[in-house]
C-alpha cells in the first residue's frame, strides 16, 4: 500500500521515552515500521515502553541525558541512525523573583543542553546518515505564548527552537534535516508539578478556554506531527517548526 | 518566624491589598485579589523563607492567614 509517512527501514532514536510525548513517539514510530532506540532515566517505566513496542529490533539504553558521561556512552551505543527525536524535559513552576542559579541551570541541563550537546556527538561520531531527520519536541510555550510562571521553561524551549534555525543550516549540506514540533498543553506526568502547586483540575479548567478546538493535546496528536517529519513526506521540510497545539496560538479567548 | 512576621511576609506577595488588611485572621481566599499567581508566590515565599515545601492543597485546606501560619510550623 502507498504509504509517503512509513518508517520502515529507519532506525529512530527517541530520548524521554519512557513516558508522555516520547512514550508516544516511540509507540506511534514503531507502529509505522521503524527500529527504535529508545532512552530514559528510569528503568521500570522504559522497560514498559519497550515491552509495548510493535515489531522487532528495538534497542533500550538507560541514560540521564544531565551527565555528560552518560551522553557520551549513548552515542557510543546508538546504530548509524536515520532520525532522532529530542523529548526529555521537565517543567517548573517559578515566578521571576524567586529564581535562582540552580532553579535555571537543573531546567536548563535537562531541556536544553542535553539536546544540544547529544546532537552535536551524534553529528560529530557520524551517527547520523544522510537522509536523517532530527525532531526536537519544543513547544508553543516560549515560541508563541507563555503562562504564568513559566518563564525558565519557555526560556529552555525559545532556546530550542533558535538552536533549531541555526544547526538546519550546518547540516543541510550533509542533508540532515531539522525541525521543531511545539505542541499546547498535553497533560501528561510533566504536569504533576501543578498538582502540586495548584489543582490539576484548576490549572486545566481554566486554560481549556484558551484551546479554540476544544480540547488539549494527547501525546498521539504530538507524535502524528513527529511521524511526518521523521518520514520520507517531508524531504523538503527543515528550519520549520511544526505548531500543534488545538489552535492555543491563535490567541482566541 | 513568629506569626506578625509571617503576615508581613505573606501581606508582601500581594500588589494592590492594603497591608492594613492583613491580620492573623484573615480569609485570606477571599480577598479580591486572591488568585492563583499569589498562591505561587505565597508558595515560594514559604520556601525562600523557612526552607519549607507547601502545596496547593495545603492553601485550599486553609481559611486565615494564622491556620496557614500554623500548617507551616508543623513542617
Amino acid at each position: 500500500m502507498y504509504n509517503p509517512f512509513s518508517l520502515k527501514n529507519k532506525t529512530i532514536l527517541v530520548t524521554g521515552a519512557s513516558s508522555g510525548i516520547g512514550r508516544a513517539i516511540a509507540l506511534e514510530c514503531a507502529k509505522m515500521g521503524a527500529r527504535l532506540i529508545i532512552t530514559a532515566r528510569n528503568k521500570q517505566r522504559l522497560d514498559d515502553t519497550f515491552a509495548a513496542l510493535e515489531g522487532s529490533g528495538h534497542q533500550q539504553i538507560i541514560a540521564d541525558l544531565a551527565q555528560k558521561e552518560a551522553l557520551e556512552g549513548l552515542v557510543l551505543q546508538c546504530p548509524e541512525l536515520d532520525g532522532v527525536v529530542h523529548s526529555a524535559g521537565i517543567a517548573k513552576l517559578i515566578l521571576v523573583q524567586f529564581i535562582k542559579q540552580a532553579d535555571i541551570e537543573e531546567i536548563f541541563a535537562t531541556n536544553t543542553f542535553a539536546p544540544i550537546v547529544l546532537t552535536s556527538l551524534l553529528v560529530k561520531k557520524k551517527k547520523i546518515r544522510t537522509g536523517g531527520s532530527v525532531v526536537f519536541i519544543s513547544a508553543a510555550s516560549g515560541v508563541y505564548m507563555s503562562s504564568v510562571g513559566e518563564s525558565l521553561y519557555s526560556a529552555t524551549k525559545g532556546a530550542i527552537h533558535g538552536f533549531t534555525k541555526g544547526i538546519a543550516l550546518d547540516l543541510a549540506p550533509k542533508g540532515i534535516r531539522v525541525n521543531t514540533v511545539n505542541p499546547g498543553l498535553v497533560p501528561t506526568e510533566i504536569l504533576d508539578i501543578a498538582d502540586d502547586l495548584f489543582s490539576r483540575e484548576e490549572v486545566l479548567e481554566r486554560r481549556k478556554k484558551q484551546y479554540p478546538l476544544k480540547r488539549f493535546g494527547k501525546p498521539e496528536d504530538i507524535a502524528a506531527g513527529t511521524v511526518y517529519l521523521l518520514s520520507d513526506a517531508s524531504t523538503w521540510v527543515t528550519g520549520s517548526a511544526l505548531i500543534i497545539d488545538g489552535g492555543l496560538q491563535l490567541g482566541a479567548i | 518566624m513568629e506569626i506578625t512576621q509571617f503576615i508581613e511576609k505573606f501581606a508582601e506577595q500581594f500588589e494592590e491589598t492594603p497591608r492594613s488588611i492583613f491580620a492573623a485572621t484573615t480569609d485570606f481566599k477571599s480577598l479580591d485579589e486572591w488568585d492563583s499567581l499569589v498562591s505561587l508566590s505565597v508558595i515560594s515565599m514559604v520556601d525562600e523563607e523557612l526552607g519549607k515545601r507547601i502545596t496547593g492543597a495545603d492553601i485550599r485546606s486553609c481559611t486565615t492567614i494564622e491556620d496557614l501560619y500554623n500548617l507551616v510550623m508543623s513542617k
